[in-house]
């Protein structure tokens, strides 16, 4: 069997007396792309920044490439995060800086590369996401929100990581942009060879990207499967999620 | 519907259970604040220093703040003169009146007006857009991206405060004797000549030593303060503003708290 890049085991999290995650077990293995569905406060978010490091579980373990990184710090925690992407939820873009310095923020501050050829690769990866080089040295609130997700896109490729995660990363935009985005995902993460995960409650993105898909309920993986049977999971969870019904096993959240 | 634990039959809150809720919280506050400050020096006196973004945040801090450092200086310079003149007057002592206002304004009044406006203005700009990072997770996406927000956000933020502020002051230090100068020459009838010569000879190092060093204290309160807020700042537009409010009334409380505390050292070690 391949190593997985990526294994949640028996993660659990809690802020004050809401548990969040309630042992959430869950692998990646290269070349996959996974995408976890869950509704609002289903604890997505909260999963994806256990995995990511930017929050440490209270139980359980997360290893990377068959290694326990839960609680690294500094320069493990540094090594690990240079081979993952990260495409946030709003973009995340600093505001501070030209949509090129974005693009390249890792080669310009973690690699130390030299500004001429940071923009060049920055450009180079622009155009990727087909954005043309004279958006480069515009700041992200003169680009409107479907081009700020490409380069939030182009951001999180630049390095070619191994693993690279997706937050909702069609909330926000109309349907066709939305597909564009999709499409440019699943190509650029083909293109690279890498394990994606996506978490999105987006049945129309989930079908696009998945490989696989699994369903988060209450702070576990309750289903999981190939992106074809989603339709015929026998589970009444799934199903409603997938049809998008407001009566059902899961209340909505209203 | 009654909380048990905080309010008693009536449905009055228990002052006791209120009472140490507030203490815990204080503490608890205190310490983790103590512990962001503690990384915050420690990322901004160990290298690989951020140059660019440390000059950028001397600009934006010590730079455009010069116009109400200026402003707040004059006018408090010109106020003291006024009253130390009407004052002395009643004790035929009006001529101290270069003396206290060289005195006052070096020691004291320099250095705590140029932190109160900066707590105001960079405070609270500092902790608006640190919250506004945080809310749209560009803290987050820092980290990811291999930087350290304390390195890359706060330490060139604190060390900036800690390098302008002295500055400031003694610019303020010099505007506000000139405050006091225009008042007494041309409102009280002071001789401009003996005016400027008692000043100078009333001057001394360890007067304005004792301002300067206030104001690098200072300075490092109103950078933490601001990031500190910033960082833990909650969602929406309340959670920012509730943050840049609670950064300003938390820095502008610390800067005169840690002034009277100054004070009474630079007394105790006879400066």
């Amino acid at each position: 069997m391949t190593q997985p890049i990526l294994q949640l085991k028996g993660v659990e999290k809690s802020f004050g007396s809401n548990q969040v995650l309630r042992g959430v077990d869950i692998d990646v293995v290269p070349g996959n792309s996974l995408v976890v569905l869950g509704g609002s406060g289903s604890g997505k978010s909260v999963m994806l920044k256990n995995a990511l490091g930017l929050m440490t579980p209270d139980a359980g373990q997360i290893l990377f490439n068959g290694e326990d990184v839960t609680h690294d710090q500094g320069r493990e925690r540094e090594a690990m995060r240079a081979r993952i992407g990260m495409l946030f939820q709003s973009g995340a873009l600093f505001d501070s800086l030209t949509v090129w310095e974005n693009v390249a923020f890792r080669l310009l501050n973690a690699e130390k590369m030299k500004r001429s050829d940071a923009k060049e690769r920055a450009i180079e990866t622009l155009k990727k996401v087909r954005l043309g080089s004279s958006v480069a040295d515009l700041y992200p609130a003169e680009i409107s929100g479907g081009m700020q997700k490409r380069v939030a896109l182009a951001r999180a490729i630049i390095t070619k990581p191994d693993l690279i995660f997706f937050d909702e990363p069609t909330t926000g935009l109309d349907p066709i942009t939305a597909d564009a985005i999709n499409d440019l995902i699943l190509e650029q993460v083909k293109a690279l060879g890498a394990a994606a995960v996506t978490i999105t409650h987006d049945m129309a993105s989930a079908r696009k990207v998945a490989d696989e898909i699994a369903m988060l309920f209450e702070g576990r993986i309750i289903w999981r499967g190939p992106a074809s049977s989603i339709e015929n999971s026998g589970n009444a969870h799934v199903d409603q999620f997938v049809n998008g019904r407001a009566d059902g096993p899961i209340q909505p959240a209203i | 519907m009654s909380d048990g634990s905080t309010t008693n039959s009536g449905g009055f809150p228990n002052p006791l259970a209120w009472l140490g809720r507030g203490a815990i919280g204080l503490f608890a506050e205190t310490g983790r604040l103590a512990i962001f400050a503690g990384r915050t020096k420690a990322a901004a006196f160990t290298p690989p220093w951020n140059l660019a973004q440390i000059w950028k945040q001397i600009v934006a801090i010590g730079f455009y703040s010069l116009p109400v450092v200026g402003l707040s200086a004059v006018f408090i310079g010109a106020a003291l003169a006024l009253n130390i003149y009407t004052g002395g007057n009643r004790f035929g002592a009006e001529q101290f009146v270069p003396n206290i206002v060289v005195l006052g304004i070096t020691r004291e009044l320099g250095a705590t007006i140029t932190g109160l406006m900066l707590a105001g203005r960079v405070t609270a700009g500092i902790a608006a857009e640190i919250g506004a990072m945080k809310v749209t997770e560009q803290i987050d996406a820092l980290k990811t991206l291999s930087a350290n927000p304390f390195r890359y956000l706060y330490a060139p933020r604190f060390l900036a405060a800690c390098i302008t502020l002295p500055v400031l002051v003694l610019i303020a230090d010099i505007i506000g004797v000139m405050g006091g100068w225009l008042v007494s020459v041309f409102a009280l009838d002071f001789d401009s000549t003996t005016y400027l010569r008692n000043t100078i000879d009333f001057l001394t190092m360890e007067d304005v030593v004792v301002g300067l060093i206030k104001a690098v204290i200072f300075g490092a309160v109103i950078a933490i303060m601001g990031c500190y807020q910033g960082s833990k700042s909650k969602a929406g537009a309340t959670g920012v503003g509730r943050a840049a409010t609670l950064s300003m009334v938390g820095a502008a409380v610390l800067v005169l708290a840690s002034n009277y505390m100054l004070s009474t050292l630079f007394v105790r070690i006879g400066i």
